[in-house]
């Protein structure tokens, strides 16, 4: 086999294997009543997960992101966050904020 | 409340073009630009972007790959990476199959469900009827994946060269974004969840990281409903 076909095969595979998680929650989520304990702790489990993977993104990132110091980041979120409940809850503004800092930091020192 | 599929698509189209749309272009921009130099073709990488649609699972793939690990673990490893579209779906589509006429439709539409789609969902649906939330959830999933398939194909080409502190900016955006937005949510037992997803991630990620996050998800989703559930039985 070439070595294209190969990648193909892996690439087509991996696709198939990700569905499979997809696949399985909707087979799940036809039975589910939205008002109901199992929803409600499903959700949970969702809102624990995302939380859980956004503090892995900026505490232990993978790729270009390990180059910039863990307090660069952690200011970065940081003043995004402390802007957002300060400012009455706007977006753009938190966002920006943040990542003003973040880019700053990372340009002053040169990193 | 908006009630009708006009005003429904219409709120897809302004949340979907703001920040959602510039940080999968961003992010997808870096996946292009790994696919390209771990050997993989162009097709090849757009279809790692449309057909898993997740990050995590895509970087895992290649990279797994690049590092001459054997196919099976590759294959497993990206799986394992996006697992969290198993609890997501599952606290997502009951929302919107009010729009839907036939269930089968769920197994295409459940393609496009991400971390942008089930945040944005959980953040607009408040505000949109049962019964045309499908509408925005469609629109707002083409736009998100039409996004990421051009910064696949723009970092692939490696013409996204825009200097390196904004290049790190666009990649920080990602976590940033998420994290004001999710600290938006006024939902008790989410919150609650959400407390407890900040250490619990990491932490897990260093027990196992394949399995981490999906540990660290079901123990503090767990624990986060069951104090919900008890301090209402007090109260």
């Amino acid at each position: 086999m070439d070595q294209s076909a190969m990648l193909w095969g892996l690439v087509i595979a991996s696709i198939l294997a990700t569905y499979l998680w997809r696949f399985l929650g909707t087979l799940f989520a036809r039975r589910i009543d939205p008002d109901g304990a199992v929803f409600q702790w499903v959700t949970c489990v969702s809102y624990c997960m995302l939380a859980g993977l956004i503090s892995r993104m900026v505490l232990v990132p993978v790729g270009n992101l390990v180059e910039v110091p863990l307090w660069i980041r952690l200011a970065g979120v940081l003043v995004g966050l402390a802007v957002f409940f300060a400012a009455g809850r706007i977006m753009l503004v938190s966002v920006a904020s943040g990542l003003a800092v973040f880019v700053g930091l990372a340009a002053a020192l040169n990193v | 409340m908006i009630d009708r599929p006009g005003p429904a698509y219409r709120r897809a189209v302004r949340d979907a073009l703001g920040f959602p749309s510039i940080m999968l272009c961003a992010s997808m921009m870096a996946f292009g630009s790994l696919a390209q130099q771990s050997g993989f073709s162009l097709g090849m990488s757009l279809s790692l972007t449309a057909g898993i649609w997740g990050l995590p699972g895509q970087v895992a793939m290649v990279e797994f790959h690049a590092a001459g690990a054997t196919a099976l673990f590759a294959i497993l490893a990206s799986s394992l990476a996006n697992a969290r579209f198993m609890p997501m779906a599952v606290s997502f589509l009951p929302l919107i199959r009010d729009g839907i006429r036939h269930h089968g439709w769920m197994f295409v539409l459940v393609q496009m469900l991400s971390l942008n789609s089930w945040a944005a969902g959980q953040r607009a649906f408040p505000e949109i009827a049962a019964s045309v939330r499908a509408h925005y959830y469609v629109v707002f999933g083409i736009l998100c994946m039409l996004a990421g398939l051009v910064g696949t194909a723009v970092g692939y080409f490696g013409v996204g060269n825009i200097g390196r502190p904004a290049a790190l900016g666009l990649l920080f955006l990602n976590p940033l974004f998420f994290a004001v937005m999710i600290a938006g949510t006024r939902v008790r037992p989410a919150m609650i969840a959400i407390i407890l997803g900040v250490p619990l991630g990491p932490v897990f990620h260093f027990v196992s990281a394949d399995w981490g996050l999906l540990a660290a998800g079901v123990t503090g989703g767990t624990l986060a409903f069951w104090m919900h559930r008890k301090s209402g039985e007090n109260a």
